[in-house]
């Protein structure tokens, strides 16, 4: 009898302890423990926030995922690219057969998160010929498309559901001449001058643009710093921009009184460069501050990264450097120091490299060389309080996947687009980070060679 | 007396006839009457937009040109671009109706009639001139008050595109001719 009673009374403290600690579980960010499978390379880093995504008005679970959820994050990269399935094409009364077929008003419909094992690239989980539900008439309209597959529309670099701004007919005619190498390969340039002249808000009286020297420092007295910060100070652009140490260390508090900060974080940095702070953010580096979660280390990433960095907390000084800010060096050196995947492996053996070398050390014009962030981060023109400017685009998912996305803002800077085209669709050199030239050859513009010469010939009356 | 209480019973009927009592209440505006108002706001704006703007500054004063690649050649928005930017907004914002402009020559194949209602009432505007169509319909189940209204060839530049268009499946638009029709649906629940 006393047997049984200490059983019983291991059984209860065991029971307890397994509801404890899924309790806890529910409430601290090990929510993994319920995630009902994996996620994609694209939220993994914010698993932990489940109400991100999913209707967190149920305290028992996460409810289901939310539509408005998904265009808080990605709505604005789908305006940008003039998404080619908007969501009105959809609710169109009379589409109602297409969305018997395909739902798209959703973004669940396609990308089901937390199953992996059915996830295909871009996080459809569709089987790969859903074109067909739509589209299965398309060789009455295009002849040319005959006996192709469905599974090859969005594979063989001809198309993208969404984003088809370097792929649309008329983009491909104008460039089917194209030279694989430009005469003159260079990027956009950008001025931190310009950045400010856009800012509505900024304290232009209290920091007028003119050069400033370190006897021009206006940090209080009170704070200690060694002649290597000042030093790094007066070399970059900020001084030379007239932004003071207090610009930046001076932080806003709640009751609306500015008070010195040693290390302020990516909201003052946001003050002036709102435009790569939301693009960080919103970005694989920065999604997780974005949450409230702490910041991403290379040790979460499911990329390869070097083992060295695998503690270091991802945050704008991170890469830029506190009071370095050099941006030379946040654009390669930076992204090597964690980075350890082949295509980054070969990224110093590869041309591009050549380019960037050569630029750094002055021996070619300025924005010619080719960085990791020339195109992965690339310049692109903002149109910010209706002032287009030049800014480092900091969200990769702008121009990361699919990689086609990258034509018109990275490679076509210095390539021609059929050569682009074919290159961004040779996995093996990519690898080789473009040492190389393409083995792969896309149809899409001899297809669209083809049809422009027969739309020369006249037409034969009307249907 | 007699005539005095004729009167005032006249008077009273008359009041009650003109103030509508006894009448069976209706529940808001019909489908008809608000289509045609949409479509009036519609083909006015279209018009402006087509003569004042696309015509005037690419024909006439040859100021700009416009374009289906509008964002990558700077250049003005097409009047049939214009009117689909402004349905999807609408669409974006309610679901009390919704319109677009369909042709039986469309230069995108999408645009073809597509319902059995679009395509009647697609024939009957052009063999009609001057005519609108109107029908119930039901799509998936939801039941829709449809009205189909022409959409003509108000301006040089609407023949010369349509008729110049790679895609374009007729080449032979005149000016005043019916091209295509504006298609406004609104849910009904009977």
């Amino acid at each position: 009898m006393k047997k049984i009673s200490k059983s019983w009374l291991l059984s209860i403290v065991i029971t307890i302890g397994i509801i404890i600690y899924f309790s806890t579980n529910l409430i601290v960010e090990e929510q993994e423990v319920f995630a009902p499978g994996d996620m994609t390379h694209g939220h993994h880093q914010i698993e932990m926030s489940c109400a991100t995504c999913h209707d967190a008005s149920s305290n028992n679970k996460p409810g289901p995922v939310l539509q408005h959820a998904c265009m808080n994050c990605h709505g604005a990269e789908l305006k940008e690219s003039d998404d080619s399935h908007p969501k009105s094409k959809f609710t169109d009364p009379r589409n109602f057969a297409r969305v018997k077929e395909l739902d798209a008003r959703l973004c669940m419909t396609c990308h089901t998160e937390h199953k992996l094992e059915i996830t295909n690239s871009m996080g459809v989980t569709l089987p790969e010929d859903f074109c067909f539900k739509c589209h299965q008439e398309i060789a009455d309209d295009r002849p040319s498309h005959k006996g192709m597959e469905f599974t090859s529309c969005g594979t063989s670099g001809c198309h993208n559901y969404h984003d088809n701004t370097a792929l649309y007919e008329d983009f491909l005619v104008k460039h089917m001449d194209d030279k694989s190498h430009k005469e003159v390969s260079q990027v956009k340039t950008v001025s931190l001058a310009n950045e400010i002249s856009t800012l509505d808000q900024y304290p232009i009286e209290k920091y007028p643009l003119k050069t400033l020297i370190n006897a021009d420092i206006d940090a209080p007295l009170s704070v200690q710093y060694d002649n290597t910060v000042s030093e790094d100070w007066s070399a970059t652009s900020h001084a030379q921009a007239g932004v003071n140490c207090t610009a930046c260390h001076k932080v806003k508090q709640k009751s609306g009184e500015l008070k010195w900060v040693d290390k302020p974080n990516h909201e003052s940095c946001k003050t002036c460069h709102t435009s790569e702070v939301e693009g960080f953010l919103a970005g694989k580096h920065g999604m997780r501050l974005k949450e409230g979660l702490s910041a991403m280390t290379p040790a979460m990433a499911l990329l390869p990264m070097k083992k060295s960095s695998h503690s270091k907390e991802l945050s704008c000084v991170s890469c830029h450097s506190s009071h370095k800010f050099d941006v030379k060096h946040a654009a390669v050196e930076s992204c090597l120091n964690c980075h350890n995947d082949k295509h980054s492996q070969a990224y110093k053996d590869s041309p591009h490299f050549i380019a960037w070398h050569n630029e750094v050390n002055g021996t070619v014009k300025a924005d010619t060389g080719v960085s990791c962030a020339t195109c992965h981060m690339p310049r692109t023109e903002k149109d910010i309080n209706d002032t287009s400017i030049v800014l480092s685009e900091h969200n990769q998912n702008m121009n990361l996947r699919p990689n086609d996305k990258m034509l018109r803002t990275v490679c076509m800077s210095c390539h021609g687009l059929g050569f682009s085209i074919n290159a961004l669709a040779d996995k093996k050199l990519i690898e080789k980070n473009f040492k190389g030239l393409p083995s792969v050859h896309v149809e899409s513009i001899d297809l669209v060679k083809d049809r422009v010469l027969k739309n020369k010939t006249p037409k034969e009356g009307n249907p | 007396m007699n005539f005095k209480l004729l009167g005032l019973t006249s008077i009273i009927g008359l009041s009650t006839i003109l103030s509508g009592c006894g009448e069976t209440k209706t529940t808001g505006i019909e489908p008809k009457f608000m289509a045609d108002a949409l479509f009036h706001v519609m083909e006015a704006d279209r018009t402006v937009y087509t003569k004042l703007i696309i015509g005037r500054l690419t024909k006439k004063d040859k100021v700009i040109k416009a374009s289906e690649n509008w964002k990558d050649e700077k250049a003005l928005v097409l009047p049939a671009q214009m009117f689909r930017y402004g349905s999807e907004r609408v669409a974006e914002k309610t679901s009390d109706f919704s319109y677009s402009l369909l042709s039986l020559w469309p230069v995108n194949a999408q645009n073809k009639p597509k319902t059995d209602v679009e395509k009647t009432g697609l024939k009957f505007i052009a063999d009609n001139p001057g005519e609108n169509f109107y029908a119930n319909e039901d799509l998936g189940g939801q039941k829709y008050f449809t009205a189909i209204y022409p959409d003509i060839a108000v301006a040089g530049a609407c023949i010369s595109c349509h008729n110049e268009h790679k895609d374009s499946p007729r080449t032979d638009f005149k000016l005043g001719e019916v091209m295509g029709g504006v298609v406004i649906r609104i849910p009904t629940k009977s």
